[in-house]
């Protein structure tokens, strides 16, 4: 007879799962960008993926681990650093990104679950530190041209209409945020994440730009993205709810002085991260106390 | 923090607490069966949270069904009965439920011949006597936990009793069917329970999947001191704590017990036993469970009876009581002792897998009824760190399972927390 510790049944969760779903999510946003930039995003999002997968594999062969490429987190790293890019860039931009993301954030740092950045975003900005020029050279159509965000700065406005099914320069998975938002009412749908952070940091960004013009500063850049898909990822993210809340509403505030008065255009990815490197602190701060505690 | 406890009180008023499990009542519409007289019965001397009885009874022995033969002195305990009359053949150390423990074997003589007992005059009895009856009647928690009963209506300053009709586990459906076949011995058992514990207020808590026993009960109460609940079917509803929350919003502080916020919650089979010993004199010898093998029923077997002796199955899985706080039993050479509510048999491991690295997903942080964290204490002990796992309450986990029963990764939680439990137990 087999004995083992209760419960003796089980939800039939499991990590492959969960990251699949993901990869289901993006896929709006992945054939937007393939859809509105053409071939050159289509390399980039491959490239990315399969780097991601074979930098996994040899890391993990290398500091003798078993693979674990089939739980399809490598591909989600993969393809959401592939979609964080310009669809301009060299072919060895995402293969390089997709090293640091995976060899470096995620496996130098202990691997799936003890990683303390996010692996896509961090090595979004490596990318930028190195190849600053590569890396901000946004076109559309051919053209050069440049983000929402940055004519905003130049009190130039893209529409609402064009923002909302991605039809503007921006990185392959930003720009459209119809597709992004189908993809967050499916991660929501099924249980994925809470609306925790993704509530706290757009709802944040809206009440901080109600002076200037909220809706835009919505649909515009990567706040969709980073929402839904960067900022619950939930190996970098506080575990306590409370904890995800507040990580939400930093998140909006760091994004929203960024862009406001820096001269960045966009926040985003620094925003993320820095409050990546506080979740061990908002951890510690909103440790639930147990049902019927009494001081 | 000002602004986490605001955060937390919006948090746990939402409730979001524990997970949705499939029911699988596969038996829950069928009428509850008779076991056959078994042939011979094990009983344990401790069957019960407290201490062993002392066995008054010698090899040899003549006992007849009802009669005591196993009693202590300590306070916490509560004296054992034979269920069979027949001969006592041995009293050694056999395997149970509860571990190793002695027991007393009775071989059947088939004649089923009960001890005379006196049917008392319930109209006359004091508090005194209700506590008397219950405990010479061996009556414990039959819900699972096995508590003494008659230490729980010793309580003072009791204003409130709820009758625990949730049955919340998976498959179990005993309860249900003794709610809906003994409807009025339970009422009746209940209302001595209040009239000892001097209590004007009484519930029932019924989850919303047993919608003939809401209606049943509700009947029969209406305009009565006595409200029927309905509470939502969400594991674990039916665990005190909770309970008591759900129908009187008061929360039992850590640590404590429901007698703290002024509560008594007893489980339907142990009214029912307590209506048996005082209207009808009998003790606690046979109780209904819910039997899941190849031919699914409610059995009312006597207690003693051997688990070998009932079932048949070819799974590889057998699990006392219900499939997320049941224990996992090596052999079916085993009693069934006062506590059990069910036998279950299990495909093998319903996992895939080896258990892997904590994936910081969160989920049995949402779904922990106690609002712990139990993927960190689950860490902590992995490490053998006790002062950082008493530091995260590892001691107000009840162990009720809906933590490993979400986890992706596959980590047993439940073990490791179990064993950084017994560590911080043992220091203190």
């Amino acid at each position: 007879m087999q004995i083992t510790s209760s419960p003796h049944i089980h939800s039939r969760n499991n990590i492959g799962k969960i990251m699949w779903n993901v990869v289901i999510a993006l896929l709006p946003t992945t054939i937007a960008g393939i859809y509105f930039f053409g071939t050159p995003a289509l390399i980039i999002i491959v490239t990315s993926v399969f780097s991601a997968i074979l930098t996994e594999a040899v890391s993990q062969k290398l500091m003798k681990k078993e693979l674990t490429i089939k739980d399809g987190s490598a591909v989600v790293t993969g393809l959401l650093l592939a979609l964080v890019l310009p669809p301009t860039v060299p072919v060895w931009i995402p293969i390089i990104g997709a090293i640091f993301a995976i060899a470096i954030v995620k496996h130098a740092f202990g691997g799936l679950g003890h990683n303390i950045f996010n692996p896509a975003l961090a090595a979004r900005a490596f990318l930028v530190a190195a190849w600053p020029m590569t890396m901000s050279t946004f076109s559309f159509d051919g053209v050069t041209t440049a983000t929402p965000l940055a004519t905003l700065k130049h009190g130039i406005k893209a529409s609402y209409f064009e923002m909302f099914i991605g039809n503007i320069p921006g990185a392959i998975g930003e720009t459209s945020a119809l597709a992004l938002i189908i993809g967050g009412i499916y991660l929501i749908f099924n249980k994925i994440i809470d609306l925790h952070i993704p509530l706290g940091y757009i709802a944040t960004v809206f009440i901080l730009t109600l002076f200037a013009d909220p809706l835009y500063h919505l649909l515009a850049g990567g706040l969709l993205l980073g929402a839904f898909f960067m900022a619950t990822d939930y190996v970098t993210t506080p575990i306590t709810k409370q904890g995800k809340l507040i990580f939400g509403i930093g998140c909006g505030i760091l994004t929203v002085i960024i862009r406001v008065y820096s001269k960045l255009p966009e926040g985003v990815m620094y925003s993320i991260l820095v409050m990546n490197a506080l979740t061990p602190l908002i951890e510690l701060v909103t440790k639930p106390k147990p049902f019927g505690y009494k001081k | 923090m000002y602004i986490t406890k605001i955060l937390n009180n919006y948090f746990y008023v939402l409730m979001l607490m524990g997970v949705k499990l499939e029911e699988s009542k596969v038996v829950a519409l069928k009428q509850i069966e008779k076991a056959p007289l078994p042939k011979k019965v094990i009983i344990p001397l401790v069957q019960h949270i407290g201490k062993a009885c002392k066995p008054l009874v010698n090899v040899g022995d003549y006992v007849k069904v009802g009669q005591k033969i196993g009693d202590s002195e300590e306070a916490i305990s509560a004296p054992v009965h034979a269920s069979v009359s027949g001969i006592v053949k041995e009293i050694s150390v056999k395997e149970t439920p509860l571990g190793k423990q002695p027991c007393i074997l009775i071989e059947s003589d088939g004649k089923d011949l009960w001890y005379k007992f006196n049917i008392p005059k319930v109209n006359e009895l004091s508090k005194e006597d209700i506590i008397n009856l219950v405990r010479e009647a061996g009556i414990v928690g039959m819900g699972g936990a096995a508590f003494p009963t008659h230490i729980k209506l010793k309580s003072e300053d009791i204003d409130t009793f709820i009758l625990n009709g949730a049955e919340c586990e998976p498959y179990l459906s005993c309860d249900y069917r003794l709610m809906v076949e003994h409807t009025d011995e339970i009422i009746k058992g209940m209302r001595l329970i209040m009239k000892c514990l001097n209590v004007k207020m009484g519930f029932i808590g019924i989850e919303k999947n047993k919608p003939k026993a809401l209606q049943l009960f509700r009947n029969k109460l209406k305009n009565t001191n006595i409200r029927v609940v309905a509470l939502k079917s969400i594991y674990p509803q039916g665990a005190e704590k909770m309970l008591i929350y759900a129908i009187t919003k008061r929360k039992v502080p850590s640590g404590g017990l429901p007698l703290d916020v002024g509560v008594v919650v007893n489980n339907v089979g142990t009214v029912k036993a307590v209506y048996d010993a005082l209207y009808c004199g009998k003790p606690l010898i046979e109780r209904v469970i819910t039997i899941v093998d190849n031919k699914p029923r409610n059995l009312l077997v006597r207690i003693g009876t051997l688990v070998k002796d009932i079932v048949k199955s070819n799974k590889e899985k057998l699990v006392l009581g219900g499939p997320m706080m049941g224990i996992a039993q090596a052999t079916l050479d085993v009693p069934i002792i006062k506590g059990t509510s069910g036998i279950i048999f299990l495909d093998k491991i319903a996992m895939d897998g080896e258990p892997e690295d904590c994936i910081r997903c969160g989920k049995c942080v949402e779904v922990c009824p106690m609002n712990l964290l139990p993927s960190y204490i689950a860490k902590y002990a992995k490490y053998d760190k006790v002062n950082e796992a008493n530091g995260y309450n590892a001691l107000d986990c009840f162990e009720c399972g809906c933590c490993a029963y979400v986890c992706p990764a596959h980590i047993p939680l439940v073990h490791w927390i179990r064993y950084i439990k017994k560590k911080i137990e043992k220091c203190k």
